[in-house]
């Protein structure tokens, strides 16, 4: 048991690895036993993950050195607290998704199945090892995988379209991945190191636009992928892909990756000092708080359910990244659980829109009057959702936006103060009305009451009973509330996190 | 004194010859003898390799016919020349596993004169590397290239041109760096390498040193296809036979690229490229518009194979320009992407040969569906593109990496920009190839003449491609070890 522990952060990766390949060998010959690999890697590494939380609370870390990547960088792993969070959340949230993703796949008779369920599986290993790594070589490495393995998931369609979108995807991802190695190329020039620490390790004593150049780089190689503007245009159209991968990739694991980045950015390669005295700390949190009105603006004009959550995203990844931005740890904690209780509810929402699609065939939000009386589970938890995106107290969005103001007000940055509640009302101005129509509005069509399949309901259910449990016992689950502090605690400590 | 060194070309030398004896009557006997041969070669190299790193990696040195040098010509193996015979050796071997049912083909009926041919030009690249002698050096290219010339010309019906065309560069080529050798013996009165290098710092202000340095490194960056000397290139990579391209591509212009490196590094001394002539900065601004160039025609082209091409010619740039860096990490950026390179090239275009027997195409566009029906081929082609694009961690990104920093040591950020933008060039035009492998094909699509029967490309030829696109990853993985062994080594001479 303690060799499997202490190896645990590799299992973490591997599992969903080999699950691929035997995905893949199994194929459509036997459908159950293809989707079983999906549920055994899925558990197994959660499982993993969360056996390392109470050691990593503890203080343990469980690292693992593989290979000499260049020289002097290794392939490194190291579970520390932020890197924990994010692995954490993405691969219990990858459990659920993957009943729901064999609902959905099998209701909508989606095509290439087993290539969808094996890629998913290698997003989710790329995933876990950016939450793993121990240095910026490692972390590209496992970012660049995550971007080429998301791409056949976003042309999944196989339409014209698919593929429009499929290139620009990829055109903003390699762009994303060259700036970032040019940044990580620069870092390394300067400081001789890659290796994460608390606090970060660079200096401001260092040649001065040479650190704001590899911050810029760093900009855009998180910033893509983090959807701040004007980095986003990629974002609302991935959303092209079965909404399981909208659901996890791009409200969870892609998007988180690169706030993240951020995290891993401003926390342990710059740190907070050297982010200020550079001066881009205001450029990030500027840039956040631009992405934040704008986005909720434009999710307000959206009629396509899909495309007005996606810019929900958009703005919601802004606000860990303000978090990140305003540099007090009150902001850094509201943030970093930002990243937990967002994934909760936004993945929610995203299920619940798959669900409205597959079972009536729903895309848009004006065809959801009186859905609620058809499907009132879907859209009680949605409800869920929406109050927790707003910020209402009772909700873990209420929580971390709290934190977040909290820092702001520290910061004294009560611009950002005012820029956080404006955005809450925005919320509710683009989510509430569907829950309104939804309930409010009477449909003759819908008199009686009938779901989507369990493999969907279940799952929605379960997220949205998280994302009430993050906000009045934020601990009770796997403890992402502690987690989330001891991840800022290692940012103020400094030393290796 | 070890016979390794001059046992690798004159093994294949012999092979050679015997194969074409052979091979007259029956060419797959001959094609048996030469395979036979290059995996000799292979395990020669491979054991000089050992002898090399067991014995503190004193250099294995032969003085033919006991003549010892001055006077006698001298093969020397040291880090530099073991890291290019294992490679070129290697890769060698497996187009040569690969070539019978390409090319009975493609090219049916001069199968007896190819394997043969084949061997020469191993032999000859071997031969240049393993040298000691600046003269020498000239034979063996010569030997080479006029085997390269034969072999290319089989092919398409406009493969003599093209073929043609680049005897007559390659003559030129050849002919420069003839009198720049020249220069040298008149000026110092030898052509051994390690003589060269213990007499040129006297008389590094002679002019006839410096015009013979223009002369030698001009004749070598035409062979080696620099921009603007690339225009021979594209026409004979589309139109020779699939096999023939897969040893030519990855390696040909890459030996040229060691022969300058070898100058550099341990004939003229040093700085001598960098303070007192010059070139280094030449070819390090040739190489970025080369990379730029190639990358940019790549992307506009339907052929698959003249895609490969311009690609070809932008890669063999990050060599140039790894030179061009004039700095230990830059240079060994150049010196792994030399092997980066040949591996991917190697995959990538025997993919098009397995492309071209089972389906007869070679336009991008009639791709589309293969990824179904040849899986293994197309996985190997995936491995090959991102490699290229330099996602780690695959080969391609560690050559990047280390020419990255090594631009910021040279403080060149127009370098450094060059090097970024390329990688995203290089994926618009294999992204694009990728994206058709898996589609569905359109169902009116025209089968297209000339295939043997579809699915999975034959073991022969699959074999081959799976080793290499293995390769791509072992040596990105692996990447430190090759530096930390070899390449550190070869290098030394700039530290310090």
């Amino acid at each position: 048991m303690n060799a499997i522990l202490a190896h645990a952060p590799l299992l973490a990766i591997l599992v969903s690895a080999i699950a691929a390949l035997a995905i893949v060998f199994t194929g459509e010959r036997n459908r159950n036993l293809r989707e079983g690999w999906t549920l055994l890697a899925a558990f197994s590494k959660f499982g993993l993950i969360a056996a390392m939380t109470p050691g990593v609370l503890a203080g343990r870390r469980y690292e693992i050195q593989l290979l000499e990547l260049a020289p002097g960088i290794e392939l490194a792993l190291r579970a520390d607290p932020a890197g924990l969070l994010f692995a954490l959340s993405a691969s219990f949230l990858w459990i659920l998704t993957s009943f729901y993703a064999i609902g959905y796949m099998r209701g909508a008779e989606e095509k290439k199945q087993t290539r969808f369920f094996a890629m998913l599986a290698v997003c989710l290993s790329a995933t876990v090892g950016i939450a793993l790594s121990a240095n910026l070589l490692t972390f590209v490495l496992f970012y660049e995988i995550l971007s080429v393995a998301t791409y056949p998931l976003v042309i999944h369609k196989g339409t014209e379209k698919a593929y429009r979108i499929g290139r620009q995807y990829l055109t903003y991802a390699i762009t994303a991945g060259v700036a970032l190695v040019a940044g990580i190329a620069v870092v390394y020039q300067l400081a001789g190191t890659l290796d994460f620490q608390g606090g970060g390790f660079l200096s401001a004593s260092m040649n001065h636009s040479a650190l704001v150049a590899a911050f810029l780089l760093f900009f855009v190689g998180f910033g893509v992928k983090a959807g701040v503007m004007p980095l986003q245009s990629w974002l609302p159209n991935a959303m092209i892909a079965p909404t399981p991968v909208s659901a996890l990739l791009h409200a969870v694991a892609v998007v988180k990756a690169g706030v993240f980045g951020f995290v891993r950015l401003v926390g342990f390669v710059f740190g907070p000092e050297v982010t200020r005295e550079i001066g881009m700390a205001g450029v990030l949190a500027g840039a956040a708080g631009i992405t934040i009105l704008l986005a909720s603006f434009i999710a307000m004009t959206k009629d396509d359910l899909k495309a007005r959550l996606a810019y929900s995203t958009v703005g919601h990844l802004s606000y860990i990244v303000l978090g990140v931005a305003l540099l007090t740890p009150t902001a850094m904690l509201g943030g970093a659980y930002h990243m937990v209780t967002h994934a909760a509810m936004k993945i929610t929402l995203f299920f619940c829109a798959g669900a409205l699609y597959v079972h009536m065939h729903y895309t848009k939000v004006s065809e959801l009057d009186g859905i609620g009386r058809r499907m009132p589970l879907t859209m009680t938890a949605f409800a869920i959702g929406a109050l927790g995106l707003a910020g209402i107290p009772g909700t873990g969005g209420f929580l971390s936006k709290w934190f977040i103001a909290q820092g702001a007000v520290e910061a004294d940055q009560l611009l950002f103060l005012g820029i956080l509640l404006l955005s809450g009302l925005l919320n509710a101005a683009y989510l509430f009305p569907i829950v309104i129509r939804a309930f409010f509005r009477r449909s003759p069509e819908h008199t009686h009451m009938s779901e989507a399949s369990w493999f969907m309901v279940g799952p929605i259910l379960v997220t949205a009973s998280l994302a009430v449990l993050l906000g009045v016992r934020p601990d009770a689950l796997f403890q992402f509330f502690s987690v989330a502090s001891e991840a800022v605690r290692t940012v103020t400590l400094g030393g290796t996190p | 004194m070890s016979q390794i060194p001059v046992l690798i070309p004159t093994i294949l030398l012999l092979t050679a010859l015997i194969a074409l004896l052979v091979g007259l009557k029956n060419a797959r006997a001959g094609h048996a003898v030469s395979l036979l041969g290059m995996v000799i070669a292979l395990l020669l190299s491979l054991g000089g390799l050992r002898a090399l790193l067991m014995g503190g990696g004193e250099p294995l040195r032969y003085a033919m016919g006991n003549w010892l040098p001055p006077i006698g010509i001298e093969f020397v193996l040291d880090h530099l020349a073991a890291y290019m015979t294992v490679l070129i050796s290697f890769l060698g071997m497996l187009v040569l596993v690969f070539a019978p049912r390409a090319m009975a083909r493609e090219t049916p009926g001069r199968e007896g004169l190819a394997w043969p041919a084949m061997v020469l030009l191993v032999a000859g690249l071997n031969g240049m590397c393993l040298t000691g002698d600046v003269f020498n050096l000239y034979v063996f290219l010569e030997i080479a290239a006029l085997s390269a010339y034969a072999l290319l010309a089989i092919g398409d019906r406009a493969a003599p041109v093209a073929s043609l065309r680049y005897l007559l560069v390659g003559a030129v080529a050849g002919g420069f760096y003839l009198i720049g050798v020249a220069f040298l013996y008149f000026s110092t009165g030898t052509l051994n390498m390690a003589d060269l290098h213990a007499r040129l710092p006297e008389l590094i202000e002679n002019r006839a040193i410096l015009s013979g340095a223009v002369f030698i490194i001009l004749g070598l960056a035409i062979k080696m296809a620099l921009f603007p000397f690339h225009f021979w290139l594209p026409d004979v990579y589309t139109k020779a036979p699939s096999a023939v391209v897969g040893i030519v591509a990855p390696v040909m212009t890459k030996v040229s690229a060691y022969a300058i490196i070898r100058l550099f590094l341990d004939v003229f001394p040093p700085g001598f490229f960098t303070d007192i002539l010059p070139m280094a900065s030449t070819i390090g601004w040739m190489s970025a518009g080369g990379i730029l160039f190639g990358s940019i025609l790549a992307v506009s082209q339907q052929d698959y194979r003249r895609m490969l091409a311009y690609s070809s010619v932008g890669q063999v740039a990050y060599v140039g320009i790894g030179i061009g860096m004039a700095n230990p990490v830059g240079m060994i950026g150049g010196l792994l992407h030399i092997l980066n390179h040949a591996l991917m090239k190697a995959c990538l275009f025997l993919v098009g040969g397995a492309i071209r027997y089972r389906t007869g195409r070679t336009q991008i566009p009639d791709f589309a569906g293969l990824g179904k029906t040849m899986p293994w081929t197309m996985a190997a082609f995936v491995v090959g593109a991102l490699a290229m694009v330099g996602i780690p961690p695959t080969a391609g990104f560690f050559s990047k990496w280390y020419l990255l920093l090594g631009a910021l040591e040279a403080g060149n950020l127009w370098w450094f920009g060059v090097i970024m933008i390329s990688s995203l060039l290089t994926a618009i035009y294999f992204f694009r190839v990728v994206e058709t492998l898996y589609r569905d094909p359109a169902p009116d699509a025209a089968q297209v003449e000339g295939g043997v029967g579809g699915g999975e490309a034959p073991a022969s030829m699959l074999i081959p491609i799976l080793i290499l696109g293995g390769g791509i990853l072992v040596a990105g993985l692996m990447n430190v070890v090759i530096v930390n062994a070899l390449l550190q080594r070869v290098v030394a001479p700039m530290a310090g």
